[in-house]
């Protein structure tokens, strides 16, 4: 009785869910057509199923209780949630595949059915199984393709169109016809489709959607353009350098969607367990069906027939290995997704696996702790103001194409007026002499003090020092150095705070530089005056000391490809346009927020952890059904229990993979 | 050779067995289906056509797994 009351309330459960599901069906395009009409052929079966169960047996007394009017009222009902799978097991025999999960179920549904027939039993136990399957394969379905769609939505850099000029006439068409050298033209609003060099008009573009660089990017005639970025204000003409395929958004979509083929081992475990799995359990239910009763029949017993077919049928219901093998993958492709919402690119399962399993991480210098561009960072001024000095450093330096000149330039912010410097002269490797307003004003380094014989001032801190003279007389001086970004402090922490046991900074810096820099972010060890090729030497040279974790390298992708893929994982930060980073790297950080390492590595532990969770989850649940079906404890209701309820459970558990962006 | 393929397959373990099909059709140096993105990605042995053999790879698929589809 209890049984009963408990299938009726799990009828009216789906009965609900469905109902629930048409709505959102219609709300919007989350369904295939082939969904709305299983989600249909579910709701009407169940409906069907719930009146026959309730007040189906005083209808069946009033017809005399006619077993054979029974079977036909549940053979409808089988016919119309089962017939695709009954349709499909004879295919698969035909084709010599037999032991496939439609063959299982049809075989197991059937057997219950004609036990029933024979024993003039409960027809509901073969009827509930194919529902109970069906929904299990809508849900699958349903959760796979939503989450598939959601990941494909974050990812919406992807061009539909691009106009080409053809006999005077602008025409829309597909990027994919646009042949190399071809000429687009690119509207205010629109996305740049293919990769091409500007041959007329200006624009800004928002690079936003590839590096995460809120700045607008500035092109003219002969700038290079990279497509996924937005054209924001004039019309751009643009010759092709690339076919679509090639381009920049195409390879990115790419690398984020095919992430998932390179899978990790955790999934070939799985699927190397679902191989043995299947037929094993096939070979059990067989035995479970003939042994003991042969050998209760030996013993002279009653060899209980029926009792033990029932119970090998109920293996088989229990042997589909799907809930196992989806939830897998599911997890990883959730957690590629998560992460490339948040702007971290990940190439691959496998790399989302070993990025959990990373305990060191090492970090160039340059461009990932450090902004990589000069900044100024302090003014000491004498008698004369702030703002004066800065004025005649500028105007100074106003020639020159050094990126210390240009900082200074930056740092006064004014448009500088060229009719008010003359007779400027760089001393190579020392400074600039110029006239400013009449003026003599030096700007360089301790070398152009000496040169001119100025008592100048010695500073404390740590970066370029720019000296400035005026009239020969000593002014003060402005200090410029490359500034740590605001985050990396708190990156640092961060990753201590992610479990990982050891930071290492490298660097081409000096040891001055290096020393205050590892000393201010908190980092544990650091190696400075390193030349590229030492990198690659000091990376394997952890690796060794390292070797039950796994090494992370964090670069800016510029010049640090051979060490990118020397590590165990390499990740390259805000350097979406870089074709060599991409190749050369496992993870993409798409903006430059050091954070973000920390953020990638609770993303995989997380990820991980629920991989983790499903498998030892399922294969228990399986096993304790198994041994339970086996001795007769667990009727053929529990194995569909524990076949779609821990596939549903699984799923949903995969599906928190996509949620990471309160990590 | 490399080339991918848009497939249609209902179910993961499906997917494991359209690959292994796959793997071991003649002229198939190795493929890989991702059920996440349904795609097979066929890289195929030096001097063989691709055409003749995708053909021989979607028979063994539809043998393994009636209800499958290969776009090619």
């Amino acid at each position: 009785m209890i049984q009963d009351l408990i299938i009726d309330g799990l009828l009216v459960i789906i009965i609900f869910a469905c109902l629930f599901l048409f709505k959102i069906g219609k709300r919007n395009e989350t369904m295939t057509r082939k969904q709305k009409k299983n989600l249909q052929r579910i709701f009407v079966a169940t409906v069907i199923l719930l009146v026959v169960q309730t007040i189906g047996v005083r209808i069946f007394a009033f017809f005399g209780d006619n077993r054979w009017l029974r079977l036909v009222v549940y053979l409808v009902i089988y016919y119309i949630i089962g017939n695709d799978i009954v349709y499909k097991a004879y295919k698969g025999i035909r084709n010599g595949q037999v032991f496939d999960e439609n063959f299982l179920m049809v075989v197991a549904s059937l057997g219950a059915l004609i036990l029933a027939v024979a024993e003039n039993g409960d027809y509901m136990e073969a009827i509930a199984v194919m529902l109970f399957y069906q929904v299990g394969e809508w849900f699958q379905s349903y959760a796979v393709n939503r989450s598939r769609k959601n990941i494909t939505e974050l990812m919406d850099i992807r061009p539909d169109h691009a106009n080409i000029e053809a006999d005077g006439q602008i025409k829309q068409v597909d990027p994919d016809e646009v042949m190399i050298g071809d000429i687009i033209i690119v509207r205010p609003g629109e996305k740049v489709p293919i990769d091409g060099i500007v041959i007329e008009g200006h624009s800004s573009l928002d690079t936003a959607a590839l590096t995460g660089e809120s700045l607008p990017k500035d092109v003219s005639i002969d700038d290079e353009i990279i497509s996924g970025c937005i054209n924001m204000t004039g019309v751009l003409k643009i010759k092709t350098t690339r076919l679509f395929g090639e381009s920049t958004v195409s390879r990115i979509l790419d690398l984020v969607e095919n992430a998932s083929n390179r899978k990790a081992r955790s999934e070939d475990f799985i699927a190397k367990f679902a191989r043995y799995y299947t037929p094993i359990v096939c070979i059990a239910a067989l035995a479970l069906a003939i042994v003991p009763p042969m050998i209760s029949y030996a013993f002279g017993n009653d060899p209980e027939v029926y009792t033990w077919i029932y119970r090998a049928l109920s293996f088989l219901v229990a042997s589909c290995p799907c809930a196992l093998v989806i939830s897998i993958p599911l997890s990883f492709f959730a957690g590629i997704g998560g992460a490339s919402r948040e702007g971290i690119l990940i190439k691959g399962s496998n790399f989302l696996e070993t990025l959990s399993k990373t305990d060191v991480v090492v970090f160039d210098k340059t461009g990932t702790l450090t902004k990589g561009v000069f900044e100024v960072v302090a003014i000491h001024h004498n008698k004369k103001a702030r703002e004066e000095l800065l004025y005649y450093a500028a105007y100074a330096e106003s020639a020159s194409g050094h990126p210390i000149s240009r900082s200074i330039r930056e740092a006064y912010g004014k448009q500088i007026d060229t009719t008010k410097v003359r007779d400027i002269e760089e001393i190579s490797g020392e400074g600039v002499v110029a006239t400013v307003d009449g003026r003599i004003v030096l700007a360089g380094n301790d070398k152009l003090m000496k040169r001119f014989a100025i008592d100048y001032k010695d500073c404390h801190s740590i970066g370029t020092i720019v000296h400035i003279a005026i009239d020969n007389v000593y002014e003060g001086h402005i200090v410029i150095a490359d500034i740590e970004k605001p985050n990396a402090g708190k990156a640092i922490a961060a990753l201590k705070d992610a479990h990982i046991t050891k930071t290492v900074m490298l660097t081409g810096d000096k040891e001055k530089v290096a020393a205050k820099v590892a000393h201010d972010l908190k980092i544990d060890e650091y190696y400075s005056e390193l030349l590229p090729q030492d990198k690659v030497t000091k990376v394997e040279y952890l690796l060794a000391q390292n070797k039950k974790g796994k090494l992370a390298f964090v670069g800016d992708g510029i010049n640090d490809a051979p060490v990118l893929s020397r590590a165990d994982i390499g990740i390259a930060m805000g350097a979406m346009g870089s074709d060599a980073a991409i190749e050369a790297a496992d993870i993409v950080l798409m903006d430059d927020d050091p954070l973000k390492i920390a953020k990638a590595i609770r993303i995989s532990k997380k990820c991980l952890r629920i991989v983790y969770q499903n498998i030892i989850f399922s294969i228990f649940i399986k096993i304790m059904t198994l041994i339970l079906v086996a001795l007769g404890i667990a009727n053929m209701w529990l194995a569909v229990f524990a076949d779609v309820g821990v596939m549903i459970l699984a799923v949903l558990n995969a599906i928190r993979c996509l949620f990471v962006n309160k990590l | 050779m490399k080339k991918t393929y848009e497939i249609e397959v209902d179910c993961a373990n499906c997917a494991g067995k359209m690959e292994a099909a796959a793997k071991k059709t003649a002229g198939v140096k190795d493929a890989v289906v991702n059920f996440m993105t349904q795609k097979m990605i066929v890289e195929f042995e030096d001097g063989q056509n691709n055409k003749e053999v995708m053909k021989k790879v979607l028979a063994a698929c539809k043998k393994v797994e009636s209800d499958c589809e290969i776009y090619l």
